[in-house]
Order: structure tokens, then sequence, then C-alpha cells
């Protein structure tokens, strides 16, 4: 066994435990702060798998932004902070719980079989290549993406913002 | 897309010209703007001040303006090409629509647009406040745009497009009155005479097209110059076919008979429709087609010359007896038609597109000049005419120099072309045929002198004060005099023949008689056939006596009653075509109908309703409606369970979507 | 390095994920959910990548791609939830049931 396996395992174990953590945590910040854990875990194990991009990307773009917005959208609800029995859905637990770990056991079950021997190899950095394949080959998909994203920005704003009317009120 | 030629075949002629440039490409625009405008005005025309005229008004003058430009275009360098749209293909032909831009279509397009916009500008007064003015100008500006489609088709089938768009729109306008009855069916009978005809124009362009392997008129016109064996041994037959089309809708005896009845339509329709559009478009086919007719289907030119003195002498006969303003003037057409017909058939091309296009500006002028005196008089019939002279000057003038036009008095414009249609007759020793058409002549200056001398000289007959027509209706007629009386001089032989030039841009090598100096004897066989005829129709009406009961001065019974009875063609078509269809083959059909066909029906019937019987109640109520019944019931039942899985909550509705993921996942892994 | 604890850590993640979007009532907490599956599949498709050796590294651009429509997604979704807070003054999911028979 080798160093870097004993480091994926340990990763891989806190992954577990703190993405566990978000969905049974009673307390909202902690559910985001958690899931903050959970990425930057998973970041490092992209940096494991010699995907540093990526793994900078989701710090930036997850760790950075989107969490942020969460929080923002928490406040904004208020839901309330603090602990708080009402944010389970008790009726749903048992089933729940049962759904999942099925759909554990066959996942597991099928990469077992799968992938049973099969070796990464890791070939160190890999972030230029990533960005000439990226701004090349799938430059169109790139772009089209981007557009999405601006589309979406704008159909958040427009959801987002008070009634016409209401504004006008507001300015005046 | 599309795809353009310089007309290369007619390299070989002696002409110069050109593509026409960027002009010449944007061609369509007059085609297709007619079309627009008229959508433009259904649409929005009653919403604006002038009712939807001033869309129809700035249509056509784009047209004239645009064919004007045309026209000076190919005075000056020529132009011959033509553009193509392939939009897909039937078997091995492509179906290709485009524009033409020629000599012959410039020539029309102008003739189309001048003609057209006087009449459009004519109209908007003429019609003021009568039925469904809007429409009137939506089907007007139809009309023009399809005689457009017609004259600048590049391929026989849009060419038969555009002719049946004409028919279509002519059915319209003359039935445009449709409330009284004979109106209705005077357009009934232009568009069922036409069909006729059409089917001849129809068969013909199937034959040429299946001979030839092409539906692109200038490829055909290049196998008929090059001796393809198989377009020759269809060449008389397509021909003949050909000319029966073009017999309908130019009015060649004996499918004439709708066009006096067409009269039944406003008079600016009249005018456009005699002088401009549909009836120009037999011989438009004719001169289309005329490298094929010279260069393989000569035969069937003469059947072509023949009908064409047939109409130009009994047509004009029958005008000298009718009482109707209108009917004079529409069986002048038809007999004018005839003597462009016979010069196609006597092989002179450019003599009957140049008796076309003074034609279309003399008739067009009688046309709305006649209009102009029956708006004033509130009535069609000469014998409550006379006298206007001194009450409508303007309109009397100007009538008085088309019908010297007509006449082919020098030096208007009608004297130029049917002094060559007779020099050409001469020429090609058709010596009987050159004396009828010297006959026709006089007979034209005969009824013409008639007409003129009832409506204008004389006592007034009618009820109230005629006057003056408005100066918008006056104003076109000016015009037209004015073209009435210079039209002719574009192509006067041994002086100017820069006609001749114009509508040859892309004609081919073969030769065409075009007399380079006046024919003398034929020149004054016909100036002294028209002196005769306005001498002796004057001499007649005005002076021997008065012009109400002038008629029966020269009355000789028996042909009188011939030509009141329009030789009785009517009448045999009612005797022997339409009656014994309505009579004898109707009442054999409704015999066989009562006797076996209804006695049949009925007893389907009497078992029908039995069977019905039955099976309704024993059967559909007992049956099928328990049946369905209790599938409803059952349904509703089963249903007021099931509803209550639809909690509304999205995430049982997750938990249910995951169950069946888990369960068809097990499934996958276990059976599989 | 094997690939298979990878593996089973991404289900383990994808199936928390997916208890999350179940049994949470709060909307801002099943969109964190679906950001566990989604990152689940993140760690799948850049495991694949490394496992394939795949000259093109499309594992990781597809990576990118989620990220940004996740993004995108959670811009949206949050709007939604502002919305529907406004309009019901709350946002739990169970009592959104429009859809109720």
């Amino acid at each position: 066994m080798e160093a870097l396996d004993i480091i994926s395992y340990f990763l891989l174990l806190g992954l577990l435990l703190v993405s566990v953590k978000v969905v049974t945590t009673s307390n909202v910040i902690h559910a985001a702060i958690s899931l903050v854990f959970t990425l930057a875990i998973t970041a490092a194990t992209f940096l494991l798998l010699s995907a540093e991009f990526v793994a900078l990307v989701i710090v930036l773009v997850y760790i950075g932004a989107v969490i942020v917005l969460f929080l923002f959208g928490i406040m904004i609800t208020r839901a309330p902070l603090g602990q708080n029995a009402e944010l389970d859905n008790d009726k749903n637990k048992s089933l729940a719980l049962v759904v999942s770990l099925s759909i554990f056991v066959i996942f597991s079950y099928v990469m077992f079989n799968t992938f049973d021997s099969q070796i990464i190899v890791t070939t160190g950095t890999s972030t230029e290549l990533l960005g000439e394949i990226l701004l090349s080959r799938f430059v169109f998909p790139f772009e089209v993406v981007s557009f999405v994203l601006l589309a979406a920005l704008i159909g958040g704003i427009t959801l987002a913002r008070q009634d016409n009317a209401l504004v006008d009120e507001n300015q005046i | 897309m599309v795809n353009s030629n310089l007309i290369t075949f007619l390299a070989e002629g002696k002409v110069t010209y050109t593509d026409g440039g960027t002009f010449a490409e944007y061609t369509w625009l007059i085609v297709v703007l007619p079309f627009i405008a008229a959508l433009l005005i259904t649409f929005f025309g009653k919403y604006l001040p002038l009712k939807g005229a001033e869309i129809a008004l700035a249509t056509i003058g784009f047209i004239f303006a645009f064919s004007s430009y045309l026209l000076y275009l190919n005075v000056t360098e020529g132009v011959a090409s033509e553009f193509f749209i392939n939009v897909g293909s039937i078997g091995s032909f492509d179906l290709e629509f485009g524009w033409v831009v020629d000599g012959l279509s410039i020539m029309m397009y102008f003739v189309v647009g001048t003609v057209a916009s006087l009449v459009f500008i004519y109209a908007t007064n003429y019609m003021q406040g009568e039925v469904r003015y809007t429409f009137f100008f939506t089907s007007l500006t139809l009309f023009a745009g399809s005689m457009l489609v017609l004259v600048s088709s590049p391929t026989l089938l849009q060419l038969l497009i555009g002719w049946e768009l004409v028919g279509v729109c002519s059915y319209l306008l003359i039935g445009h009155y449709w409330e009284k009855k004979e109106n209705s069916s005077a357009a009934m009978k232009a568009f069922i005479t036409n069909k006729i005809a059409d089917v001849g124009l129809m068969i013909g362009i199937i034959v040429l097209a299946l001979s030839t392997g092409t539906m692109r008129i200038s490829e055909i016109l290049y196998q008929s110059t090059h001796d393809y064996e198989s377009l020759k041994s269809v060449a008389y037959l397509a021909g003949v076919l050909l000319f029966i089309g073009a017999m309908g809708k130019s009015a060649q005896f004996p499918l004439h008979v709708w066009l006096p009845d067409a009269m039944a339509g406003p008079t600016p329709v009249s005018a456009l429709m005699h002088a401009a559009t549909m009836v120009t478009a037999g011989v438009y086919l004719l001169a289309r087609m005329f490298p094929f007719y010279e260069g393989m289907a000569s035969e069937a030119l003469d059947v072509v010359l023949l009908f064409g003195v047939i109409t130009l002498f009994a047509a004009g006969m029958i005008a000298i007896v009718q009482d109707d303003l209108k009917k004079v003037l529409a069986y002048s057409t038809v007999s004018q038609l005839g003597y462009m017909v016979a010069a196609i058939g006597s092989g002179a091309y450019t003599a009957a597109l140049f008796h076309l296009w003074t034609h279309a500006f003399f008739k067009a002028l009688l046309f709305l000049g006649a209009g102009s005196v029956i708006h004033a008089v509130h009535t069609n019939s000469m014998k409550e005419m006379g006298g206007l002279k001194k009450e409508m000057p303007r309109t009397y003038t100007t009538f008085i120099l088309g019908t010297i036009a007509l006449t082919g008095l020098p030096p208007l414009a009608g004297f130029f072309s049917k002094d060559e249609i007779l020099a050409s007759l001469n020429h090609g020793g058709y010596n009987t045929y050159f004396a009828i058409a010297v006959a026709g002549a006089f007979i034209t200056a005969f009824y013409m002198t008639r007409a003129v001398v009832l409506t204008f000289f004389g006592e007034y007959r009618g009820n109230g004060h005629p006057h003056e027509s408005d100066s918008m209706m006056t104003t076109p007629l000016i015009v037209l005099a004015g073209f009435a009386v210079t039209a002719g001089w574009v192509n006067i032989p041994g002086i100017y023949t820069g006609f001749t030039d114009w509508v040859t841009t892309r004609k081919n090598p073969i030769v065409e008689y075009h007399p380079e100096s006046f024919d003398y004897f034929a020149l004054t066989s016909g100036l002294l056939a028209g002196l005769a005829g306005i001498g002796l129709a004057y001499y007649v009406y005005q002076i021997l006596g008065r012009p109400e009961d002038g008629d029966e001065k020269i009355k000789v019974e028996p042909i009188w009653n011939l030509l009141e009875n329009k030789y009785y063609l009517d009448d045999f078509y009612f005797k022997y075509i339409i009656n014994p269809t309505k009579s004898t083959l109707a009442n054999t059909v409704d015999r066989f109908n009562t006797n076996i066909l209804d006695k049949a029906v009925n007893l389907f019937g009497v078992a029908a309703i039995f069977l019905g019987n039955i099976v309704y109640n024993k059967f559909d109520q007992g049956g099928i409606d328990k049946a369905l019944n209790i599938s409803s019931s059952s349904t509703d039942a089963l249903g007021a369970r099931v509803k209550l899985l639809q909690t509304g909550k999205a995430q049982q509705y997750i938990m249910y979507f995951l169950s069946g993921v888990i369960v068809i996942s097990l499934l996958i892994l276990l059976v599989l | 390095m094997s690939a298979q604890p990878f593996l089973i850590a991404a289900a383990g993640l994808f199936s928390i994920g997916i208890y999350g979007i179940l049994v949470r009532r709060n909307v801002v907490m099943v969109l964190l959910s679906i950001e566990l599956i989604l990152n689940a599949v993140n760690i799948n498709f850049v495991v694949f990548n490394a496992m394939l050796g795949d000259a093109l590294l499309q594992g990781q651009i597809f990576t990118i791609f989620i990220i940004t429509i996740a993004a995108a997604e959670v811009g949206i979704g949050l709007a939604i939830v502002l919305m529907l807070f406004r309009n019901r003054k709350t946002a739990n999911i169970d009592e959104f049931d429009l859809l109720k028979w």
C-alpha cells in the first residue's frame, strides 16, 4: 500500500463524513459550511488525480461564489438560524434511507464488478493541455455554455427582481 | 440559387445586346410586388384614406417606372437575359421559376405598366362609391400581376400558372357586379370558354415538355431551330394545341364568344382586359413561340393565319350591328386580335407585336372614353346617346383620335401597324387573305365611324344632362391619346424601325418578313378602304338619315339577322352543346337516376334502417354502452383511489421515481 | 492507486445527496443536496479521465462544463426560491403542493 493510497482513503472517508453532515445537521449554516468542506476535500481529491485546474475551478466557483449564493439564499428566505428541529421531514426519513442505501448498494455493486482492478496512473500537470484543448477543439461548446450562463444570469435577475410597478413606485 | 443566362443561342442574330445588369436581375420585383400589394390591400385597404387604391397606384406606378427604364435600356443597348430559380424537380423535369428580360417581355412590361397605371388612375374616380371598391382594386392589382407572371415566364410551367391566374382574375373582375345574374353568368362564360381553350394549351405544353425533355422556353426554341427529331415529329400537333390555348385568351373565332359578354365588368376592367392584359396573352404566346412555329411547325402557322383572317372579318361584321357602345369596341378588339394572329400566321412577327403595341394604347383610350361617356349618360346603348360632342369636348376629342388611330389614317398609330400587317400578307402572296384584311379595314372604319356618329354627333336622345367627366378620368384619356398618336412612329419603314430591333433582341436567326420600305399597294388599299368606310358610314348615318333610324337604311335582311345574332354561334352552342347536355343527356341520367339508382338506394335505406334498429337496441345499448358505462365507472372508482398518490409534494414524486429506478436497476442486474 | 475507492466514494456521495433531497424541507437545503450529487458526478468524470488516460482530457472538460451549468442552476434556482418565498411566505418544499389533486 503506497502513501498515495493511504492519503486517498483518508480523503474519501472525510468526504463521506462531511457530506453526511450536510444532509443531517439541523443547523442550516452548519450544512452550508459542511458543503464547503465537502467541496474542499473534492478539490484535494482532484489534485490527487492530477486535475489541478478543475480543483482550482471548484475552489473558485463553488467555494468562492456558489456557497456565498447559498448563504444569501438562506438569509433571504429567513430560514431559522441555529438549531431547528423542523428542518427535516421526519415522515420521509426511513423511506429515504432505504432508497438512498439501495442506490448506494446498486452503484457500489456495479463499480465493484466493473472496475475491479483498474489502476490510475497520474501523469503530472495537465493544465496547459487542458487550456489548449478547451480553446481549440471545444471552443464552440465553451462559447455555448458561456451563453447559457449569460442567459441564466439575465433570467435570475428577471425572476428575482421586484414587480415592475413596485420598482417604479420605489424609484419615485 | 438564382441562375441567370445571357440567351446565348441568339448570338447568331445580328442585333447586339447585353444581359441588362442589375435592373434585369431585379425584374422579379415587378412580378412579385402586385401580389404583396394585393395582400396589403385586402387586409389593410379599408382603413386607408383612399380605401386601398393608393397601394394599387403606388405598385402600378413603380411597375410603370421600372418597365420604362427597362424599355430605355432595351432601346439603347438591347437586353436579352433570363433568370431561373430551381425549386425542385419532378422526375427528370426541373421545377423552375424565373423571369425573362428581353425585347418581347420588356415591350409587354411597358404596355402593361403604362395602360394599367392609366386605367388605375381612371378607376379610382370611375369606381368611386361602387360596391366592393377595395376588393376591386385587389383584383385589379392581381390581374396586372398575373399578366406580369405570364409575360415574365422563362418556363412553360410558369406561363401556364400566369395564364390560369389571369383567367381567375378576369372571372373576379367580369363578375364584379355579381348580384345581377347576367354578370355572373358572363364571368362564368369567360372562365369556361377560356378553360376549354386552356386544355389545348395544357396538352400542348405536356407534348412539348415530353418531346424536348425541358420546360424552359429558350431550350425548346433552341431545339426547334436545330432540327431535333423528337420535337419535329410532334411539332404540328403541339403548334395547333398551343394555338387553341391562344384562341381562348385572344378570343379567336369560334372561341371569341366570351369577350363581348365580358363587357359586363366595370369599364376600367374592359379597358385593361382588352388592351394590355388577357387578350394579348394569346398573341404573346404565339410570338414567344414564334421561332418554334417558324422552325418546325410552319404548317400550324397556316391554321393560325386562317383563323386570324376569319376572326378579323367575322368579328368586324358583328361590330357593325351592335347598339351597345362597349360591345362595338369589344368586337372591334376581337377583330384587331384577328389581325395580330393573322400577322403571326403570315410569318410577320414584328408586325403582330407592333399592332399589339399600338392597339393597346388606342383601344385602352377608346374603352376609357366609352367609359367616360357611359359614366355621363348612365347607359351603354348608343340609341340613347348622340350630340355629346358639345357636352364632353375632351372625351370627344380623344375618342376621335382613338378612332382615327384604329381606322388607320396616317400619321396615327394604327396606320403604321395595320399597314405592316397588310404589307406582310401581300408579301406572303396570300391574295385572298389580303383582300379580306383590306375589307376588314373597311369594316373597321365603318363601324367606328358609326359609333362616333351615333354617340357624339346629332342631337342628344337620352335623359338628363350629361357632363364632362372629372379630370381624374380625362387625364388618362389625354395621355393615352398622346400614345395613340405617337406610338406608331417607332416603326416607320424606311425611316426609323426601332421597334423591330426592340422586340427582336432575342429573336432567333430565322428570317421573318419585315418591310424595308412602304409597300405602296398595301398602303393604298388599306388607306382607301379606311377612307371609304369612314365616308360610307358618315354618309349613311349622318347625312342620309337621322342616327336613330339609321340602321334601317342599309339592312340586308338575311345578313343583318345573321350578324345581329352573332352568326348564331351562341345559339349553336346552346342548341347543340349546352342544351343537349342539359336536356337529353341530363334527362337520360335523370331517368337512370330515379328508376335504378334511387330504387337501389331506397332498398339499401330500408334495409339499413331495419338493421340499424336491431343493432341499436341489442348490440349498442345492451353491449357497447353497458361495457362503456362499466369501464367508465370502474375508472372513476380506481381514479378516486389512485389520485391519492398525487400529493403535490415534490419529494414524494422523487421517491416514487427513484423507487422505479431501483426496481429497474435490480431487474437489469439480476435478470440480465 | 486503485480507482475503486474513488468510485465507491462517489456513489456514496450520490446516495447522500439523494437522501438530502428526500428528507430536507427547506428548498435551499434541497439545492445544497443537489450540489452534492453534481459533485459526485464530477468526481466520477475526473476519475474516469485519469483512469483512461484520455489525451483530450474530455473528462476534465466535461467537469468544467458541469460546474458552469451548476453555477447557472444555482442562480436560477435561488431566484425561483426567492419568488416562491415572496409569494408564499415560506421556503418549505412540502408546503408547495399546487400539483395536488
